[in-house]
Order: C-alpha cells, then sequence, then structure tokens
C-alpha cells in the first residue's frame, strides 16, 4: 500500500472525502437528502451547491458527480428514504441523509420495519447496501457550536431507539480519522447502516487524516488510552469528555482507562469486557437520556458477563430523563461534562464527589 | 392471462379450505376477486421489471411469477419457501422475477417501487417499476410522499390503486376525501384513470399506455382499478357486518374470470375445452404446491440466528 499525505481535517471534510472516494470507486452509489447540495435546478441561474448538507459533510459533491447521483430531495423523509431502500434492494448503494436524528420519527418505520427487517424476514435473498447519515447531540454548553441552542426536537441523542432494532448496525464516530473509516466502511457494508454524527464535532473537532482510502471495521470498539484503575467508556463526543476526564483524574492519582465504542450495534462486548477485567470498575458515558439506554445496556452486559471482575458498581452518566431544554445554562447541565465523569470515577474510589 | 387469473384463484380457493381445515398458514388476506388487478397490470411489464405490493399480495407474486409450490411452502412455513421461512404470508418476496416484497405496513411498498424506478433511472435500464396499494393505503402519507418524488424526478413508476371499497371495515365513501383515487394524480402533475378492475384487458390496456409513457422518460402514472374483495379483510373477518349482501352479490356478478372466460369465448380466441385444460393443470399445479409444502422440512432452531446481517460478497475490498 502506498502511504499518502496525512492532513488534518474536519470531522465533516473527513466523511465528505470517504463519500467522495467511494463514488469515484463504485458507479452505483448516490447521496439523497434535504439539501445535500442545495439550489436544485438552479444552476442556470448561477445558483450550484448552495448548502452542502448541513454540516457541509456533502458539499462539492454535486460539482464532481451531478445531480443525477447527488439528489437533493423535498422534505418528505418517509417518501426519499422508502426510495432509498427500494433502490438499495435493486442495484443501487443509496447514503440517504437524515438531517437531524430528531427527524426519524418521520421515517422510523423505513429504518424499523424495513431496511432492518428486509434480509432477515426475506430469508437472506435480499442486500441492502444503504448508508443513514444523520446529525445528533446538543451544544455541550458551547455557543459557538451551530449556531445557538436548537430546543428538544433538534439536540437529540437518539441512538438507542436504533439500536434496538436486531439487523441494523448503529456506528458513532468521533474523530476525524475513524469518521471517514467507518464511513467508508458503512458504505462497503451490504445492510444497513446508521451513523450518528456529532454536531459539535461535525462543524469541528479537526484532526489527522490520510489521504488514501481506508476502513475501520464496524462493531469493533477502540481502546484510546491505557489505564489501570477504571475503564471510562465513552459514544461519540462523550469520548472526548472521558479523555478529559482521564487527564484530571491522572493528576489525582487515578490512572484511567478511555475505551471508544463507535459501534452501538453490534456491540463490541469483548473489548470491554476484557479493559474491566484489568481495571475492575467501569464507568459508561452517554449524552443520550438513561431509560433504556446503550449505557444501561453496557452496564447490564458486563455485570452479566464480567461480574466477577468488578471492584465496584457500575456506574452511568447520562443526560437527564428530560427533553433537552433550550437555554444554554440548562442545556450545559443537561449534557454530560468531564466534571460528572471525575465525580462519579470518585465514588467508585470511596473519595467523595 | 387466463392462465394466471385461474392460478391465483385456485391458490386462494385452496389455501382458504385449508384454512378452514385447520392447516396452521398464519394470517393471510386473500385476494380473491381482484385477480384481474394483478394479472393485468403484471401482463403488462417485461420479466425485469419490479413491483411492489401489499398486505394482500399473493395475486401480485404469483402474477409477476413467483413459483405458487414456494409460495405454499412459505405459508407452512417450511425450509423452501419463498423466504425460508422467514417471512409468511405478508411478507413473500421473490426478487429474481421482480417482486420486490409483500408489504403489510400500509403504503411502504409504494415507496420501494418508487426507490427501484429511481435505480433504473439512475443506472440508465428501460425498467419500470409497479407500485400496487389499496384505496385503503391512498391515504397514507407515504404514498403522497413517493407521488411527489416520482413526479418531481421523472420516474418510470406505475402507481396501481385497487380500490376494492374497503380498508379493513371502513368504506371508502367515508376515508377518502375525492369521489375518485384517479383525481388525485392531478396533484402530482400525472396522468390518473379509472378503470374496470373487473376487467383484466381494461386494466392490461391502461397499464400498457402507463408502461409506454413510463419508458419513454415521461414519468409515472396513476392507474385506479375499480374492484372487490369477495371475502373478509382477513381469514375470519365477517363481511357481514359491514358490507351489504347485494353488493357483495353484484361484485360476484362481474367476476373477472367469468368474464374473461366469456369474451375469450364471443372472441373465439380459445375454446372451451381448452380454457378447462388451463384450469385441470393449474388444480394439479396447486395439488402439487400442497404437497411440496407438506412434505418439505420444518427450520431448526439454529436457523433463528441467520440472516440478521447481510454478509460481505466474495471479491469485495473488505
Amino acid at each position: 500500500m502506498t502511504t499518502t499525505a496525512v492532513r488534518e481535517l474536519s470531522f465533516g471534510q473527513a466523511i465528505n472525502e470517504a463519500i467522495r472516494q467511494e463514488m469515484r470507486r463504485d458507479p452505483n452509489i448516490i447521496v439523497m437528502g434535504e439539501d445535500v447540495a442545495g439550489a436544485a435546478g438552479r444552476a442556470h441561474l448561477g445558483f450550484v451547491d448552495a448548502w452542502g448538507g448541513p454540516l457541509r459533510a456533502t458539499r462539492g459533491l454535486i460539482t464532481e458527480f451531478g445531480p443525477e447521483r447527488i439528489l437533493d430531495t423535498p422534505i418528505a423523509e418517509m417518501g426519499f428514504l422508502g426510495a432509498g431502500v427500494g433502490a438499495a434492494m435493486s442495484g443501487l448503494r443509496p447514503i440517504v441523509e437524515i438531517m437531524f436524528v430528531d427527524l426519524i420519527g418521520c421515517c422510523y418505520d423505513q429504518i424499523m420495519n424495513q431496511a432492518a427487517k428486509m434480509h432477515y424476514m426475506m430469508g437472506g435473498q435480499v442486500d441492502l447496501p444503504l448508508v443513514i447519515r444523520t446529525a445528533y447531540g446538543t451544544r455541550g454548553g458551547d455557543n459557538r457550536t451551530y449556531g445557538g441552542g436548537a430546543g428538544a426536537q433538534h439536540s437529540q441523542t437518539l441512538y438507542a431507539v436504533l439500536a434496538h432494532i436486531p439487523g441494523l448496525k448503529v456506528v458513532v464516530p468521533s474523530t476525524a480519522y475513524n469518521a471517514k473509516g467507518l464511513t467508508i466502511s458503512a458504505i462497503r457494508d451490504n445492510g444497513p447502516v446508521i451513523i450518528l454524527e456529532h454536531k459539535f464535532l461535525g462543524l469541528r473537532a479537526k484532526g489527522p487524516v490520510p489521504e488514501e482510502s481506508y476502513t475501520l471495521p464496524i462493531g469493533s470498539a477502540q481502546i484510546v488510552r491505557r489505564g489501570r484503575d477504571v475503564t471510562l467508556c465513552g459514544i461519540g463526543r462523550m469520548t472526548h469528555i472521558c479523555s478529559e476526564a482521564a487527564d484530571s483524574l491522572s493528576a489525582e492519582g487515578i490512572d484511567a482507562e478511555v475505551v471508544d465504542v463507535l459501534t452501538l450495534s453490534p456491540l463490541d462486548e469483548d473489548t470491554i469486557l476484557e479493559s474491566v477485567s484489568r481495571t475492575r470498575r467501569l464507568v459508561v458515558v452517554d449524552e443520550d437520556t438513561p431509560v433504556c439506554s446503550v449505557a444501561r445496556d453496557i452496564a447490564a452486559r458486563v455485570a452479566d458477563k464480567g461480574f466477577d471482575n468488578l471492584d465496584a458498581p457500575i456506574k452511568t452518566v447520562t443526560a437527564p430523563d428530560t427533553p433537552v431544554p433550550f437555554s444554554a445554562v440548562l442545556e450545559a447541565h443537561y449534557t454530560p461534562g468531564a466534571a460528572q465523569v471525575i465525580s462519579a470515577v470518585r465514588e467508585l474510589f470511596g473519595t467523595g464527589a | 392471462m387466463y392462465e394466471r387469473l385461474t392460478l391465483i384463484r385456485e391458490f386462494e380457493e385452496r389455501l382458504k379450505w385449508l384454512v378452514e381445515t385447520g392447516v396452521p398458514v398464519g394470517a393471510v388476506h386473500y385476494y380473491t376477486g381482484q385477480e384481474a388487478c394483478a394479472v393485468g397490470v403484471c401482463a403488462a411489464l417485461e420479466p425485469g421489471d419490479w413491483i411492489a405490493s401489499t398486505h394482500r399480495g399473493h395475486g401480485h407474486c404469483i402474477a409477476k411469477g413467483v413459483e405458487v409450490h414456494r409460495m405454499m411452502a412459505e405459508l407452512y412455513g417450511k425450509t423452501t419457501g419463498s423466504n425460508r421461512a422467514k417471512g409468511g404470508s405478508m411478507h413473500i418476496t421473490d426478487v429474481r422475477v421482480g417482486m420486490l416484497g409483500v408489504n403489510p405496513i400500509v403504503g411502504m411498498g409504494v415507496t420501494h417501487a418508487v426507490g427501484a424506478a429511481l435505480s433504473a433511472k439512475v443506472r440508465k435500464t428501460s425498467q419500470v417499476a409497479a407500485a400496487f396499494f389499496g384505496e385503503g393505503g391512498a391515504s397514507i402519507g407515504a404514498v403522497h410522499e413517493a407521488m411527489n418524488l416520482a413526479a418531481i424526478w421523472k420516474l418510470p413508476v406505475l402507481f396501481v390503486c385497487e380500490n376494492n371499497g374497503y380498508a379493513q371495515a371502513t368504506p371508502v365513501e367515508y376515508a377518502v376525501s375525492v369521489r375518485r383515487i384517479a383525481d388525485r394524480a392531478a396533484a402530482y402533475s400525472m396522468p390518473g384513470v379509472t378503470v374496470d378492475g373487473q376487467d383484466a384487458i381494461a386494466v392490461w390496456e391502461a397499464s400498457a399506455a402507463a408502461v409506454e409513457r413510463a419508458r419513454r422518460g415521461q414519468g409515472p402514472s396513476l392507474i385506479e382499478c375499480m374492484t372487490y374483495r369477495y371475502y373478509g379483510h382477513h381469514q375470519g373477518d365477517d363481511t357481514g357486518r359491514y358490507r351489504p349482501r347485494e353488493e357483495e352479490q353484484s361484485a360476484r356478478d362481474r367476476d373477472c374470470i367469468r368474464r374473461f372466460r366469456e369474451q375469450t369465448l364471443d372472441q373465439h380466441l380459445l375454446t372451451a375445452t381448452e380454457l378447462d385444460a388451463i384450469e385441470a393443470a393449474n388444480r394439479k399445479k396447486i395439488d402439487e404446491a400442497v404437497a411440496f409444502a407438506e412434505s418439505s422440512p420444518l427450520p431448526q432452531p439454529a436457523d433463528l440466528l441467520t440472516d440478521v446481517y447481510v454478509p460481505a460478497r466474495d471479491g469485495e475490498q473488505k
């Protein structure tokens, strides 16, 4: 393999490069969604690619691949995601963008009853190479991100209702590097894969990304920081919160390991259990609300299969069981931060909050 | 056409008998009475074209060429079934013959047909797709979203509304705001026609015109077929609680198979002996399908866990 330059790309640029490289390789890949380009049909007035997606991840694709493969859709999630499902059953490999995960209520049947179940209920006779990209998350208390508070219907982290569905792969990248590799893997997967991209990371989060095409395995968690005393299990942006907490904890003499879950379904239990078997303590950090959450699912699995390796109860740090508030002050309290992770770890060590 | 019309009728009548004698074939929705719709539309399609179906899908499957012995085995929950015992009546699929699936979530199949038509357009094939739905399905948003998409992208798709008058036990005149479903075509800038859905030739003629238009790149069409289901919404449904007996008899008086037979004889296209021979061959085919289903193996417990995820295929880069 020839190695090429490693540049700093934003999370969104890394996803853009992943899609672009795959579209060059395979003419059956199309992109669909609301304003994935923008200004559709206005080229004669000099307007092209007005938006490039809400996080600009698809900007510039229409210039290279044209409106036949970069399809702006009307506001009709149920209709165009259904068209994506039908197209995936009949020869295309669609990448469908649902602008925000909050909007899956408008097309949940296509995800839950259609895409996820087709292969199984049709006895394995159809492939369903469909990628659904969607943005999630709060501002995390940072007013500079995503233009201000979006409130309860545009700020959620609704991945538990996706991970719950058998047959669906649910991926939550955390860096520009793993966003590119996981997006390419998702596009090459023959079944439905949903990628949740954090808004906060989408517009920021620069990191080194190789120019060449590469894949990262779906279904694998990654240990991003080695430690001896406690495992901090993070999802998406929460992985960064875990690393931030680990930095502070090291000053207190607590050596934390950080596991980036990366794929929520199928979950890489082995990596988490192996980590816990060494650290003997677990804190799961999840931006979603707590009831029936991925955080509690991970906790339950570790309790079920790794109880003998635990020296302390499992802790979860999640959003509260409320809708996302509007006020930046409230939103900052809503979103789990490093301070909450640190206080959960201190509880495990009996050093008080 | 007569072969397919009578094969569907024979399949459904046999199925009804099996249900009534206690054979556990799961939940079924009989297509009896509506045969001319599926057969008329599918006669206008090529083998490589696609259809997507509803919960009442046995007729569409047979009309498009799904083998009846594999359908029957599926209903029996046997591994030789079309979906290897994972689907049942409401999910029968055979993509090899362009059958994208029976789909019991009302309206969803329509969006999938639009997706197949999009696939044909992007891949620059000449395929068209037909989406079957009922007048009940005409009320769900997904169908309207799908029609709008097909219209703005000029996709090669036929929207086929089988108006049998009842969505479960709810009459069309209560649930639908327009006199004719076909009137709604105007909202999506496509042609809309209402045809006699008890007349296979009339359905075929309207479908052939829509297919030709679709293949010319002129976009979608809406065809409303006025039809009637002879039995209840599903097995065990008592239609006497919501339909007048005279209405049921009047529909049976317009039976599509009898009419096709009379038309064929009147025009000396086939003899009564030839038509009888077709029916006899179909009876034998269904006898064989039932025998095949009965003698086929049941799934093993391990089959429960297969086909959850789609595997990588040979030669891929992964």
